[in-house]
């Protein structure tokens, strides 16, 4: 202690820079975020907080690591689950019809080092994966039906295509979480109006169906109540046709000969001195 | 001279900490505004040249030091209280009753506290992110506005314009922080694939129209799924479907099926008056048919006989009438003037 405290303060404080510099060269801090590659004179020795599903965050190796000074250095690399997007495609179903394609993918680095010895970093692999996984969206869906691709089974074609895709995506260490279909849309232009003019027509078809229904609804409604009256008059006037047409004569009379528009007096009538109504008039002489 | 010092080293220093509690009282909250109670303030009232007496003296102070001897007793007391305080207020924190923090040892992920005062170690080594867990954010897809159209293909491969919204927030913040490299592009892309996959399972019919409410349950399960396999730590609190309406290029013809079910509709109001109308007044006629022949059947020869006269001396009462007496005399029939008199009688 007393050899120390002899020491030139400037030599001591020279002491004491070059132990941060050696301290902080060979501890470094990974975060929960991140793995990291040991990499000794240009090759990787070990792996700090590596991916892996059974070690919940917390227990799965972050936190402080140490390495050699200036011998190892370290590499770190996403443990995060990232987005893998990828450019739209076309796809042409069997029955000839485009659909452009929008898919995105979940991935994330499962073996960090696999991954440094083949592409180098997270964008590479990325870029890899999209590209694999664009021409096995169009290869696959090119097999299918239109209707398929917009059916339910789609997630099972999507799941077949993961699968695959994460064949591949092994040899560059990641993994393919999801595979998703974003968007699959009819391409602008003909295919899209073709399809508006498809549904116009079913509209205009069902308008028309209703119209005539309706018609039809109100003819049987119209021709029933016909028929109801019909009857209701027979029952009644039937009991007694004779008398229906003297009762029925003498309501038309007064409707014809004094009809209340055209006035008093519109009317003329001869009259026979032999008309019944005439009879008493010319004194009985017949009686 | 050596207390004087520390007391105003010691000011700065209480200001900071001061503040990072939160203040514990007014009045010896600002050391500055307490000069006068020095005896030997060489630097007035103010802040500022309060400040730089300060680094002055401990430059002296540090070079004075340095000559072998100086007095290396006072140079080590200001790095101890200077460390001493940044340990005291870099070791508690203080979370919000909405909020849970995240406590990471070096980057190591150690817990998740809920709301109050906390201890943890000091800054560098452990760190504090503290997230909402209330607060729910909103996420917009498509536009309700119209002047975007948000197209998609339906099961019976028409299609519709559909605008929702998803709500969400976190749930696990430690998920949230430390698996999911892009969180709120990630729920953005899982809730157009979920309500893709979802109208493209129902017709544009019932998309529009009454399962409206179901599809929006099915997509947020369907997102919460996803999620969940990501580990995301995200709750979907709901999908609201704010629109879904045929595209506006066919809307007329939309328009045109609801017209034609106004028109159907009219069609059968009209047939049943007519049959209301009809069937009544066939009613009423036999009715009163029956009524009369009632009568009649009571008294028939002086019925029909008094129902005749009544019924010629209403017609005959209101007519010109014209007897004609003789038997085998030609009738001259005054046309012109019988018209003539009817057509007084009409003015």
């Amino acid at each position: 202690m007393d050899d120390l405290r002899r020491l030139n303060p400037v030599v001591l404080i020279g002491l004491a820079f070059v132990l941060v510099v050696l301290i902080s060269a060979s501890v470094f801090r990974v975060s929960e975020t991140r793995q990291a590659i040991i990499v000794r004179l240009g090759k990787p020795d070990r792996i700090v907080n590596r991916y892996d599903e059974s070690r919940p965050i917390g227990l799965s190796g972050a936190g402080l690591a140490v390495k050699i000074p200036f011998i190892e250095q370290v590499l770190f690399i996403d443990k995060r689950v990232m987005d893998l997007d990828m450019p739209q495609q076309t796809v042409l179903s069997t029955d000839q019809l485009r659909l452009v394609v929008d898919a995105f993918a979940r991935f994330r680095i499962v073996d960090p080092l696999r991954m440094y010895q083949t592409v180098g970093n997270e964008d590479r692999v990325a870029e890899q994966l999209s590209r694999i996984l664009g021409s096995k969206l169009r290869n696959e869906l090119g097999t299918q039906p239109f209707a398929a691709l917009l059916s339910p089974e789609r997630g099972v074609m999507m799941d077949e295509i993961q699968k695959d895709v994460n064949r591949v995506a092994r040899q560059y260490g990641a993994e393919i979480v999801d595979v998703r279909i974003k968007r699959a849309d009819l391409p602008p232009g003909t295919p899209l109006d073709s399809a508006f003019e498809r549904m116009r027509t079913a509209r205009r078809q069902e308008a028309s169906a209703i119209r005539a229904q309706g018609y039809k609804q109100a003819q049987i409604i119209r021709a029933e109540a016909d028929a109801t009256a019909s009857k209701i008059y027979a029952d009644s006037f039937g009991k007694d046709p004779d008398f229906y047409a003297f009762y029925r004569a003498m309501q038309s009379y007064r409707t014809t000969f004094t009809d209340p528009q055209a006035g008093e007096g519109s009317s003329s009538v001869i009259l026979s001195p032999d008309n019944e109504y005439l009879r008493e008039f010319r004194g009985r002489r017949g009686g | 001279m050596t207390l004087q010092s520390d007391g105003g080293s010691g000011g700065p220093w209480g200001s900071g900490g001061s503040g990072g509690t939160g203040g514990s009282g007014g009045g010896p909250r600002n050391p500055w505004g307490q000069p006068p109670r020095r005896p030997s303030g060489g630097g007035g009232g103010r802040g500022g040249p309060d400040f730089e007496d300060f680094i002055r003296r401990s430059q002296e102070r540090l070079r004075s030091s340095f000559p072998g001897g100086g007095d290396r007793f006072n140079w080590m007391t200001i790095i101890g209280i200077v460390v001493l305080l940044w340990v005291v207020f870099t070791s508690f924190y203080r979370v919000d009753p909405q909020q849970r923090a995240v406590v990471s040892r070096l980057g190591k992920y150690v817990e998740t506290t809920g709301p109050g005062m906390h201890f943890k170690l000091p800054s560098p080594i452990d760190t504090v992110i503290k997230r909402s867990v209330e607060a729910i954010s909103t996420i917009d897809i498509g536009s309700a506005s119209g002047e975007s159209q948000n197209l998609m293909l339906t099961g019976d491969q028409n299609i519709i314009d559909i605008a929702y919204s998803v709500r969400w927030k976190i749930r696990d913040p430690e998920l949230f922080l430390f698996e999911i490299a892009e969180p709120e592009q990630t729920i953005r892309e899982v809730a157009e694939s979920a309500m893709r996959a979802e109208i493209a399972s129902v017709s544009l019919d019932n998309a529009i129209g009454p399962q409206r409410a179901q599809i929006a349950a099915r997509v947020q399960e369907r997102m919460q799924d996803a999620l969940d396999s990501y580990r995301a730590g995200v709750e979907i609190r709901g999908v609201d479907i704010k629109q879904a309406d045929p595209p506006k290029e066919v809307d007329d013809a939309f328009k045109d099926v609801s017209a034609a079910q106004q028109d159907a509709q009219k069609y059968l109001n009209d047939a049943n008056a007519y049959a209301q109308q009809l069937t009544a007044r066939a009613q009423g006629e036999a009715a009163s048919f029956d009524k009369v022949y009632g009568q009649y059947r009571l008294a028939p020869e002086v019925t029909r006989k008094r129902m005749y006269f009544e019924t010629m001396e209403d017609v005959l009462s209101k007519v010109d009438k014209t007897v004609v007496e003789t038997e085998g005399v030609q009738t001259y029939l005054p046309l012109s003037e019988v018209q003539r008199s009817s057509r007084k009688a009409a003015q």
